[in-house]
Parts: C-alpha cells; sequence; structure tokens
C-alpha cells in the first residue's frame, strides 16, 4: 500500500477520532476506531437504503410496497442513484481504511480448505494464523469491492439512459441486478455472523471494543500482534482457571 | 367499454334472424402507412402537434427535408426523408412516418417498472400514462423502434397514442384525418392487412417493385401500426427500421423468470442462517 493512502488514513482516523471515543476496559481490546466504524454504518446506511429503494424496481410485487417507503415511483427513482452513489464513495473511504487488512494473504486459503468445519463450530477456537479478518470476510469485502465497481459502472448509464444509448441500459440492468443479489445474500450471511452467530462481536462495531477472550478465540494471530501475549497459552490459563470444561469434542472432558 | 354488450341477442314476436346477430366486430384497430404514395407534406406532423395540443418549439435544420433530426416528447409523428440511390444509379424518395408502432407484444410496457405507467387497450393501442410515470427510462431500452421521448423538465415518457382519445370517441387520429393522398388509412387490423397485402402485390405486381411488401413485424407479435413498403427485404433503407425488431432478454426471460428466482436464492441466505443457529448454535469466545 502506498504510503500516501496510509498517511491519509492515519490521519482520518486522528480526526474523526477527536470528535468521539473508545473506552476500553480491562480484559478488552480496541478492534475499530471511531473512524471505521463512523464509516461501516454510514456504509451500512446507505446500503439499506439502496437495496429497499433498488427492490421497488426490481419486481412488479415489490412496487407499491417498497416505493410507497420513498414517497412514490418517481421519487424512488430519482433517490435510487443518489443513494447508491453515497454507498459506493463512502465505501471508497472504508476501501482504503481497510486495505491493509484485507489483503489475502496464503494463510487464507488453508482458512478456505477448512471452512467446513468453521461452519459446524467444530473448533471452539480459531487457528492460530487467522489474523485481524478471516478469509470469509476478507471474501465479502473483495466482493462488495467487485459489486461496488459494478454498480457504478452499470448505474451510470441507467441514470443516464439518453447518454449512454438503450443496449448499454439493457445490459446494464442484468449486471446490476446479478451484483444486487450477490450483494444481498452475502449481508444477510454477514449481518447474522456479526450479531447472532457470534457472541461479542457486534459491540466491536459500535463501541469499538472486544473482549480478550473473543479476539483469542476468533483471531488469535491479531490478538498476538496486538497483546504480544501466547494467544493459546492465554486461553488455556483461563480455560483452567474457570474450570469450565472444554468443549472441544475431541478432548476428554473434565 | 359497453361496445357489444347492448347488441340485441334475441326479440320477441320477431319473424326471421335477429337483425346483426352473429356478426362479431373485430375490436383490434390498425394505422395503414402506404409509403409508397406518401408524398412528404407533412401534414400528418402538423395534424398531430396540434390535435395533442404540443407546444412548437425550434427544430434542428441538418440540411435535410425532415422536419427535426428526431422525433421528440412533444413530436411524436415526424415524416423521415432518405434520398435512396437505386442499383441503375437513379434516385428515389424514400418517405416513412415515424411513429409509434403500438407492438401487439410492447418492449416498452414489458420494460416498465412502473404500475399502471404503460397500458394496451383492447383495441391494441399502446398508452403511456403519465402520472404513472417514475421516469427510469427502462422503455426507451425496451422499445426497438426507438419510440418513447424523455422530457428532462417532467421527468416523464412520452409518445404517440395513436390518438386513443379520439379513437376512443369512434374518429380516426388526427394523422389520418390530415392526410390528402389516402395513403394514411384506419380501421381494423384484419382489414387493413388485407388491403397491405393487396396494395404490396399491386406494387409487385404492375409497378415493378419486385421486393415490396407489408412491414408487421411477428418479432413483436405484430404491430398495430403497419407499412407497405416498395422494398420489404430493406427496411433499415426507411429511416432505420428494423428488420428484425427484438424486445432485449433483459425484460422478458430476465425479468420474467432470474430475477425472482435469484431473489429468492439470495433469501434463501435468511432461513440458511436461523436454522444454522438452531442446528450449529452460535460461537462463543472460549472459554
Amino acid at each position: 500500500m502506498s504510503s500516501a493512502v496510509e498517511r491519509f488514513d492515519n490521519q482520518a482516523r486522528r480526526r474523526v477520532g477527536e470528535y468521539g471515543r473508545t473506552v476500553v476496559r480491562d480484559n478488552e481490546l480496541l478492534r475499530h476506531p471511531v473512524y471505521t466504524r463512523v464509516l461501516h454504518w454510514t456504509v451500512a446506511i446507505f446500503f439499506i437504503l439502496s437495496l429497499v429503494s433498488g427492490l421497488a424496481v426490481y419486481s412488479p410485487w415489490l412496487y407499491r410496497p417498497f416505493s410507497g417507503l420513498f414517497g412514490g415511483g418517481a421519487m424512488t427513482r430519482f433517490l435510487h442513484p443518489w443513494f447508491g452513489l453515497g454507498f459506493v464513495l463512502v465505501f471508497v473511504l472504508q476501501f482504503l481504511n481497510w486495505l491493509e487488512p484485507m489483503t489475502w494473504q496464503a494463510p487464507d486459503r488453508q482458512w478456505l480448505r477448512r471452512i467446513k468445519a468453521y461452519v459446524r463450530n467444530e473448533e471452539p477456537v480459531e487457528p492460530e494464523y487467522v489474523d485481524f479478518f478471516n478469509a470469509g470476510q476478507k471474501l465479502y469485502f473483495w466482493a462488495i469491492v467487485v459489486c461496488a465497481i459494478v454498480f457504478i459502472v452499470t448505474g451510470i448509464p441507467m441514470w443516464f439512459p439518453d447518454t449512454f444509448g438503450r443496449i448499454t441500459v439493457y445490459i446494464s440492468v442484468v449486471l446490476h441486478d446479478i451484483a444486487a443479489l450477490v450483494m444481498l445474500g452475502g449481508f444477510i450471511i454477514h449481518v447474522y455472523e456479526g450479531t447472532a452467530s457470534q457472541p461479542g462481536t457486534f459491540r466491536s462495531m459500535t463501541r469499538g471494543t472486544v473482549e480478550r477472550r473473543w479476539a483469542w478465540t476468533h483471531h488469535p494471530a491479531w490478538y498476538r500482534r496486538a497483546t504480544g501475549r501466547d494467544p493459546r497459552a492465554d486461553y488455556e490459563q483461563a480455560r483452567q482457571r474457570t474450570g469450565r470444561p472444554s468443549t472441544d469434542p475431541n478432548r476428554p472432558s473434565t | 367499454m359497453p361496445t357489444g354488450t347492448l347488441q340485441i341477442r334475441a326479440i320477441s314476436a320477431h319473424p326471421g334472424p335477429v337483425p346483426g346477430r352473429g356478426v362479431t366486430r373485430e375490436e383490434e384497430v390498425c394505422k395503414y402507412i402506404d409509403v409508397t404514395t406518401c408524398i412528404g407534406c407533412k401534414a400528418c406532423e402538423v395534424a398531430c402537434v396540434e390535435w395533442n395540443g404540443m407546444p412548437f418549439q425550434e427544430t434542428t435544420f441538418d440540411n435535410t427535408y425532415q422536419t427535426m433530426p428526431s422525433t421528440a416528447w412533444n413530436y411524436w409523428n415526424l415524416i423521415k426523408f432518405n434520398e435512396h440511390q437505386r442499383d441503375d444509379g437513379t434516385l428515389m424518395w424514400l418517405m416513412r412516418k415515424d411513429n409509434c408502432l403500438h407492438c401487439e407484444d410492447p418492449g416498452c410496457l414489458r420494460a416498465c417498472p412502473a404500475d399502471g405507467a404503460i397500458v394496451q387497450y383492447s383495441n391494441g393501442i399502446v398508452d403511456f400514462q403519465q402520472e404513472n410515470c417514475i421516469g427510469c427510462e427502462y422503455c426507451v431500452s425496451g422499445c426497438p423502434f426507438n419510440i418513447p421521448r424523455f422530457n428532462s423538465e417532467t421527468k416523464k415518457v412520452y409518445k404517440c397514442t395513436l390518438c386513443s382519445d379520439r379513437v376512443g370517441q369512434g374518429l380516426e387520429p388526427a394523422c389520418i384525418k390530415a392526410c390528402p393522398t389516402g395513403c394514411l388509412k384506419f380501421g381494423t387490423k384484419a382489414d387493413l392487412r388485407a388491403v397491405a397485402d393487396a396494395r404490396a402485390q399491386q406494387l409487385r405486381e404492375q409497378s415493378g417493385f419486385a421486393n415490396a411488401g407489408v412491414y408487421d413485424p411477428p418479432s413483436v407479435g405484430g404491430t398495430h401500426v403497419i407499412y407497405v413498403l416498395h422494398d420489404a427485404t430493406k427496411p433499415e433503407l426507411y429511416g432505420g427500421l428494423p428488420a428484425n425488431p427484438m424486445i432485449p432478454p433483459t425484460y422478458t426471460l430476465w425479468k420474467r423468470v432470474a430475477r425472482p428466482v435469484g431473489l429468492l436464492l439470495a433469501l434463501l441466505a435468511a432461513p440458511v442462517a436461523f436454522y444454522h443457529y438452531v442446528m450449529e448454535g452460535p460461537k462463543e469466545p472460549q472459554p
């Protein structure tokens, strides 16, 4: 990553951070600074507005219910491109902000190979190589990058059809739809993973912090970098201290 | 429309058959345009602008006889002029009245995402309802004939109505009424298709236009505006009439099938997530 981007991000994180605060208590780690959280939720708001206003023209069955939310069909058609533009522009900032932790690394292939074990909750803690983001999160991020490019490239001809011509428009409609469907499916999984599926995760995007045990469970390599401590050793120590039986089915329970 | 409902079916103490019994009136209308007898007088253009109360505007002069390069949101009817050089080197005028063809299977209506913005009457006229139009211009990309025109001030799309207001009152469209040569006719689809076929045959057999024919493209289910052309094998010569007009698959197969299936597949993520929680449970921080 170029140092100019790094300087920009650091400055943005510092500047925006001045307007908010993140309280890190004992046994907690700073996960997402104020800047990241603000970007995430702004992207999320624009995404949901774009999604709902886009669904209005997606199907005749959805037209009346969804266009009504925005003050009718004409208003929906007027607003949707602006919501989409907002989504893409703010996501560009998030892209720069997260480019470094989202870069694909060698262990990510390894993680994908054991995705079945991950989905089936077979291992109580993640493998030691899982850093700030796991490969699943990275895939979702890069899917958003690709889809955001598709959205803007196909969305502008649909916004100004007289300039681009009818052939560009009807091809764009299909590509725009595909990107939207990928985003919708990914979004549902993302919300589930960030809330019910992984307790303790949602607060990382609201208060900005996570418990230490959350960090060594889900992102051991990041835990090691952030604390300078051994995630496995700390996990075992905590496990013995609490006297809780292991949830690892391969270990005999005490 | 109550037409037909008050037709008498039985009459008390009436000797002989019921008058008019068994007669079915064809509902579908048609505008017949014989380009071979059009003289390019533009009376139809004026009649259209007048009847529809359209504001006059400055036009663009591009060194042709055409009033303007293309139809506009307030100019639905335009004679397109093409000075065509025949194989023997002689010239001939090809003049075609360019307006909405009122397809039996309208691409604009298929493309439109707004409930009620485009309707097709049972007589075949395709009409835009501007109060329901959202200005997305999907109809423009759905139309194989490049007909709908967007007004950037009102954010609505406009086109020829085939004078549905006049036709509903039993009158012919304004352009038909104005035509001095009779190259425009208005009637039922079956009648005028027969007239067109006869005229094309006449052109082939008596006027030396071996390729004369009727333009009523089946790829859009036929149209309610049909042309008699000197050379039906080259409709493009007449101001770009497409030889094989097609509705983009985006607004047929994609819109009807792929979109609902795709949405259901994407939404499948929700029950998958829910049953994952039920069956596998959450990943708690350890210990």
